[in-house]
């Protein structure tokens, strides 16, 4: 399966990388990390096709993606 | 597993001081990437203005300079004259930039000093407190301008990727902006462009980069990037402005 990670503690809550994505895999978390912000979770793991979209938007550089290629 | 995306490597991992959702972060990034995938580690000069930006330092591992107010460009043509096989990047916002520093700038182009001006126009300024920059937008509300920043007052929005294309010692100048997935993907190009252009030892290289700045505008990030869209571009074109490489290119063809 696809892979898509975000650092919990390093997210700022703007959001881009849940409006950029194209499968609206991400959504905002209901957990706020230690600098105050709700950060972004993947919430449908199963729909990511790894496109990178959400990394490429991301400011403060919290995603990292990995396609399955089994 | 395949790796997509993973953060660059000149990247330390200290995570930086802008606001949610701040274009800085983005434009950051992708030099970062750019130096990354032109393994210039150990030529690459960054030089860093004042404003929101220059606390980052600590966020890649490369050499890097802090720039007094608007001095940037005074730097970096030592910093290339005295070592011109570096990629020496002289990084500005609006304010530092077109306020503090218009001598510095204006005449470092029309020396051709052959480093890459990246400027971050966000049409504010950010660190100090939404004051009025000369790249703010007519009509645009800023701390110094309640109601709107008006002509009779402030006179018009400075254009500077045009302004920089009049004078031969630019050789390439472009605006693009970070507000999208696809307009992301030409930015890293123009910088990328930018730097082998620099590296070839070309003349000045200009990459004016739209960026947001939800904090300063008083609007969500997602919400500044619809504006850039809706109120920056018209003032801002997007597109290469100057591009005299093709021409390079046939001089370079002409004296073999
Ligand atoms: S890689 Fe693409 S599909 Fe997967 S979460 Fe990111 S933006 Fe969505
Ligand atoms: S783009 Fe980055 S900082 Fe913004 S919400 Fe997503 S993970 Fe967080
Ligand atoms: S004030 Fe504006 S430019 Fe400065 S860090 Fe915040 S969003 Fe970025």
């Amino acid at each position: 399966m696809n892979q898509v990670k975000i650092d919990f503690e390093r997210c700022k809550e703007c959001g881009y990388c849940i409006h950029y994505c194209p499968k609206k895999v991400l959504v905002k978390g209901d957990k706020i990390n230690k600098k105050g912000y709700f950060a972004a979770e993947v919430a449908d793991p199963e729909g990511c096709i790894a496109c990178g979209t959400c990394a490429r938007v991301c400011p403060d550089v919290c995603i990292s993606v990995y396609k399955d290629v089994e | 597993m395949k790796v997509v995306y993973e953060a660059p490597k000149i990247n330390t991992g200290v995570p930086t001081t802008y606001c949610g959702g701040c274009g800085h972060g983005i434009i950051n990034r992708l030099i970062a990437e750019v130096i990354d995938e032109m393994e210039l580690k150990e030529k690459a000069v960054l030089l860093w203005p004042i404003g929101c930006s220059c606390v980052n330092v600590n966020t890649m591992d490369i050499d890097q300079l802090c720039c007094l107010h608007g001095r940037g460009p005074a730097s970096g043509t030592g910093m290339k004259r005295a070592n011109p096989d570096n990629l020496v990047i002289v990084y500005q916002g609006d304010g530092d930039m077109v306020s503090e520093g218009m001598a510095e700038i204006m005449h470092a182009a029309i020396r051709g000093e052959k480093f890459t001006v990246i400027f971050v126009n966000n049409a504010i300024y950010g660190m100090t407190g939404a004051q009025m920059a000369p790249t703010t937008l007519l009509g645009q509300n800023a701390s110094t301008a309640p109601g709107g920043r008006q002509v009779i007052n402030s006179g018009y929005p400075v254009k500077m990727a045009e302004l920089l294309a009049e004078l031969p010692g630019t050789v390439y100048s472009e605006r693009v902006t970070v507000n999208t997935p696809a307009n992301i993907i030409k930015a890293k190009k123009a910088i990328k462009k930018a730097f082998e252009l620099q590296m070839k030892g070309e003349g000045m290289t200009f990459v004016e980069v739209l960026s947001m700045c939800p904090t300063g505008w008083s609007m969500s990030p997602v919400k500044a990037c619809e504006w850039v869209d809706t109120n920056m571009t018209e003032i801002f074109p997007l597109g290469v402005v100057k591009d005299e490489t093709e021409g390079l290119k046939q001089q370079e063809e002409a004296a073999k």
